[in-house]
């Protein structure tokens, strides 16, 4: 077993353990912060697999934005002096029966699929490659993406103002 | 615990959108809700990325990977606007007492 395997079953113990953590716990902050565990997670993953700018889009994005935000959404709207901040939840037994279910079904086609593999050569630094595709065959995309955040922007801050 | 490949990440990435499912379905709180699709994008962002390494793509899994994360920042930013809306109007976020359209 390489350093890469130990390193990769780190990653993915962190990530699945405090993915269920975030589903679980009735604490809606503690669930916040078990998130983050959960993106921290994730971007190692992105590491192990040779995608160094969309880890670091994704610390900077999901960690230092959407996480925020979200904390922000707890705190704007649960009392914190109350006891308001635990989170009921709903139907958990059938719930997790068939979510189980779903994730075995995904997993016996996945493990049952023969996926055509080919180890395909990551430059080391994919960011002038990812750039390049951005400023070439996915310009309109990229134009396209900068309209939707500015138009979320003005809509979320219309919303929120009312 | 065989050597690690594209099989270990597809099951975790998997395993992860089960979860984001099941917290869809449970959670009473909105922002829980949120929490849960946050986690449903990430387990896709895994596929992409994984893809990219070992299927014969090129970089565009990644690409793809970065405009789901674009799509999510906005999705976050206008979904807690609603809520902070329904909170005001409402009074509560939980989403099985939300059942009326209008005051």
């Amino acid at each position: 077993m390489s350093i890469y395997d130990l390193i990769f079953y780190l990653f993915a113990a962190v990530t699945i353990i405090s993915a269920y953590f975030v589903v679980t716990v009735r604490n809606i902050v503690r669930s916040a912060f078990f998130l983050l565990f959960t993106f921290f997670g994730v971007t190692g993953l992105y590491v192990l697999l040779g995608a160094d700018f969309v880890a670091i889009v994704q610390l900077i994005v999901y960690i230092g934005g959407i996480l925020i935000l979200l904390l922000f959404g707890v705190m704007l709207t649960s009392k914190i002096t109350s006891v308001q901040i635990k989170t009921g939840t709903w139907q958990v037994v059938p719930a997790a029966i068939g979510v189980g279910l779903f994730a075995g079904i995904l997993a016996f086609t996945l493990f049952h699929t023969n996926w055509k593999t080919g180890e395909n050569q990551i430059p080391d630094f994919t960011l002038a490659g990812l750039g390049t595709m951005l400023m070439q065959e996915y310009i309109i995309v990229f134009e396209l993406l900068g309209m939707i955040l500015l138009i979320a922007l003005i809509g979320a801050a219309t919303l929120a103002r009312k | 615990m065989a050597q690690v490949g594209l099989n270990h990440f597809l099951f975790v990435s998997a395993i992860l959108f089960s979860l984001g499912i099941l917290g869809i379905v449970t959670r009473k709180n909105a922002v829980m809700v949120l929490m849960g699709i946050e986690l449903i994008l990430n387990a896709a962002n895994i596929n992409f990325v994984a893809f990219t390494k070992y299927g014969n793509f090129g970089l565009q899994g990644q690409l793809i990977a970065l405009f789901v994360i674009v799509l999510a920042a906005a999705e976050a930013a206008v979904a807690l606007a609603i809520v902070l809306n329904i909170y005001k109007t409402f009074s509560t976020v939980n989403v099985d007492e939300i059942d009326t359209l209008k005051e």
